[in-house]
């Protein structure tokens, strides 16, 4: 069976009551799911025999500017055993705006999700150490948020005096 | 030489010994480089065997401030950076001068963006800025003629009475 | 390096060090632990990269970097300009192998937008990206071995770098940072002097490269410096994410050229080196033994690259040739409408990643149909690799650190971004 279709089988087999959404561009899969189901999925991704997605490339957000569901946190893994790259999404609201951590499953997650809370504001539920990644600590912005200016807020960094 | 710059005269002889003194502060200016990012690797390259800085009498880039006279900025000083770059500065000890090299340390450079200062004249007093993005290291060297051209002209007495900067390092007890 | 009172440190910080201890006083260093900072101005840590270390005596208990000291907003500026004047921007997050970021940038941006580069392109980019390898890692090597106290080898690595930069000089008209490649091909055609001159380069590589080894691979001191210093086993490092030859230093047979291959790779003939203990000393070798293999790839590309065109014919995305623009209309109102308003890709997302000298180089592009990316996310090798620093560090001394931080090699250009 091809790869894309296993994946599809064994997620649909394992997890009946979660909502998945499959969608495919430019040769790549794409599933989206609810945020309350990330831990157990990408678990039962990592642990597989099959499948064995071991190396989370990359985690980060994006900010659609729209009311409903703000945000959305992309996980890119990548399967060393297939050479089959796969991304995850989960929306996150402005209102409700946390997700659980994944850096118990992978611990690349660690900073990448630290830079996720630094530059979109979204924090992450039992992480084991979350502060701002490039901004320093007091700086109480989220830079890119769609409504943060390109050029900064005056004032907003201290520099030292001539 | 604290007495050749209170003789407020330009008679032979503070003529003289201003004239030697400048003439061996500007064959050996040993630079601290302050390299940050991509400029860093051109100085680097400046010191390499094909454009050798040591020639010009930099023969060590020494990265302790107590010990150099010359602070190269190479690389994009951020806002956070910053703070750091005028505590290396202080640290330094006169007479000292500053060269604001590549474009982002002159004026900001390609990144117009929140966390990037648009000059480092803004928190330094800069001597020589150097255009390029990154100058080549033949440009550097330029650079480092004319710092040489300008300590050679310096006098004794523009170095006294200057008053001692508030500085911010912690004393070890 | 400061002692630090508590006031210094942000209490987030000390509790990151001290972790679960919290019986631990650091006022009073001399019968306890003593915090260090091993500042962002620092000969050692390859960049502007901040170290806090906790330490008992000189071994190593804890260390928290801190990042950010060259974070200049590149992904914000990513979304406020075109794709097409983003590609200076690529040059200078991995500033060491300017080149290969370039590719990596045209690689994602063609394939949102669905332009396939004529294949000169291609085997020009994979030239320029294999050179581009070789220059990394001179410095890599010539870095390292710099900060173990052997300096020779750093004047000698970097003579060799100096003569590709002299072929890039030729080839597109500046040493570093070129901005060689454009959406849809390079920016021009590779000139018959400076494929002589790879040529020439080619042929004395091996000799200079055995050269500079033979200073280093029998040295004791080095030896001793680097073997079993920062081990890390093949589970941790695919756990911490770690890429390139950090993570082929630890026996995983993995790179991208063969994994998912692209330009066109899988037509080269070219060994993936892995080494298996896991140890500085096998990144080092790594690196030096991945040198001569893109030697071998580059000499394999001189021998096949085809004659043709080098920008792809697609009117409404590439631009055209510079001479027609000045004398015939349509171009000239496609140069118009690109350079102003954006190429407009379709709507979609993608991730491609290739194989970078630190690791793997990942872009994450967005687009709305309109001429700026909705999202450009950079996933850096060096930020991830940095990640391993604290796990790598534990129970060493501080001079083993400056060794670990040299063999992780990164670039703050771009763990910064």
């Amino acid at each position: 069976m091809e790869l894309k279709e296993l994946i599809t089988q064994k997620l649909k087999d394992n997890f009946s009551k979660i909502n998945f959404t499959f969608t495919e561009y430019r040769n790549e899969l794409t599933i989206s799911f609810n945020k309350e189901n990330v831990v157990e999925v990408c678990k039962f991704l990592n642990d597989d025999e099959d499948l064995q997605f071991k190396l989370c490339e990359d985690v980060t957000a994006i900010d659609w500017a729209r009311k409903n569901n703000r945000f959305t946190v992309v996980y890119h893994i990548f399967s060393l055993k297939n050479n089959f790259r796969l991304s995850l999404k989960a929306d996150v609201d402005v209102s409700d705006c946390a997700i659980d951590t994944v850096s118990s499953i992978w611990k690349t997650a660690n900073w990448e999700e630290r830079e996720v809370y630094d530059m979109y504001g979204i924090s992450f539920n039992n992480h084991p150490d979350l502060r701002r990644m490039y901004m320093p600590e007091e700086f109480e912005y989220h830079p890119l948020r769609k409504d943060f200016p390109l050029m900064g807020i005056p004032g907003s960094l201290p520099l030292p005096k001539k | 030489m604290g007495l050749e710059a209170k003789l407020n005269q330009d008679g032979f002889l503070t003529t003289t010994v201003d004239a030697l003194v400048s003439w061996s502060r500007k064959n050996a200016v040993w630079p601290m480089p302050m390299g940050i990012s991509c400029c860093a690797i051109e100085m680097m390259a400046s010191g390499d065997p094909k454009y050798d800085i040591a020639r010009f009498g930099s023969e060590v880039m020494r990265f302790t401030p107590r010990q150099c006279d010359l602070m190269i900025v190479a690389g994009t000083v951020t806002y956070k950076m910053s703070h750091v770059v005028r505590k290396i500065y202080d640290q330094m000890p006169d007479p000292k001068w500053v060269i604001a090299m590549g474009a982002c340390t002159s004026s900001g450079g390609m990144y117009r963006s929140y966390n990037v200062v648009q000059g480092i004249d803004q928190f330094l007093p800069v001597d020589i800025y150097l255009a390029g993005c990154p100058p080549r290291p033949d440009n550097l060297l330029n650079a480092l003629m004319q710092i040489q051209e300008k300590i050679g002209k310096s006098r004794a007495r523009d170095f006294q009475d200057k008053p001692l900067p508030e500085l911010t390092v912690l004393q070890n007890n | 390096m400061q002692k630090l009172t508590k006031d210094e440190v942000h209490p987030k910080i000390i509790e990151a060090l001290l972790g679960a201890d919290t019986d631990i006083t650091i006022e009073d260093a001399l019968e306890n632990e003593m915090i260090l900072n091993m500042g962002p101005q620092h000969p050692a840590t390859h960049g502007v990269l901040r170290l806090l270390l906790r330490l008992d005596g000189e071994t190593v208990m804890a260390c928290v970097p801190e990042l950010g000291y060259l974070h200049r907003g590149y992904e914000k500026m990513a979304e406020n300009m075109s794709y097409y004047e983003f590609v200076p921007h690529t040059d200078r997050l991995d500033y060491l192998a300017p080149m290969a970021n370039n590719v990596a940038y045209t690689l994602a941006v063609e394939k949102l937008a669905g332009i396939e580069a004529p294949p000169r392109a291609q085997y020009i980019r994979m030239m320029v990206a294999e050179l581009a390898r070789i220059a990394s890692h001179l410095v890599a090597m010539g870095a390292l071995a710099m900060d173990v106290g052997a300096l020779t080898v750093f004047l000698w690595t970097l003579r060799e770098r100096e003569k590709i930069l002299d072929i890039w000089d030729i080839l597109c008209g500046a040493r570093f940072t070129n901005s060689y490649t454009r959406i849809g091909g390079v920016a021009n055609d590779a000139q018959p002097e400076a494929l002589a001159k790879v040529k020439w380069f080619i042929d004395q590589f091996d000799e200079n490269l055995d050269e500079c080894e033979r200073l280093l691979n029998t040295n004791r001191i080095f030896i001793e410096r680097l073997d079993g210093i920062g081990v890390v086993t093949a589970e941790d490092a695919i756990s911490l994410g770690l890429t390139g030859p950090s993570l082929r230093g630890s026996g995983v047979e993995f790179d991208l050229r063969r994994a998912t291959p692209y330009l066109f790779y899988n037509e080269m003939d070219f060994k993936v080196i892995t080494y298996k203990e896991g140890d500085s000393l096998a990144r080092y070798f790594v690196r030096v033994d991945e040198a001569r293999e893109s030697a071998k790839i580059v000499r394999q590309i001189l021998d096949k690259m085809p004659q043709g065109e080098t920008m792809a014919n697609q009117p409404k995305r590439v631009l055209p040739k510079k001479a027609e623009i000045y004398s015939r209309m349509e171009e000239l109102i496609h140069d118009f409408m690109i350079v102003n308003f954006g190429m407009n890709p379709p709507v979609g997302e993608i991730y491609s990643a290739v194989e970078n000298p630190k690791g793997e180089l990942g872009f994450y592009l967005i687009s709305d149909g309109k001429g700026h990316p909705w999202k450009c996310k950079i996933r850096s090798p060096s930020f991830v690799n940095l990640q391993a620093i604290p796990h790598l560090v534990k129970g060493h001394m501080i001079s083993d650190v400056v060794a670990i931080v040299g063999s992780i090699d990164p670039v703050m250009g771009e763990a910064d971004k």
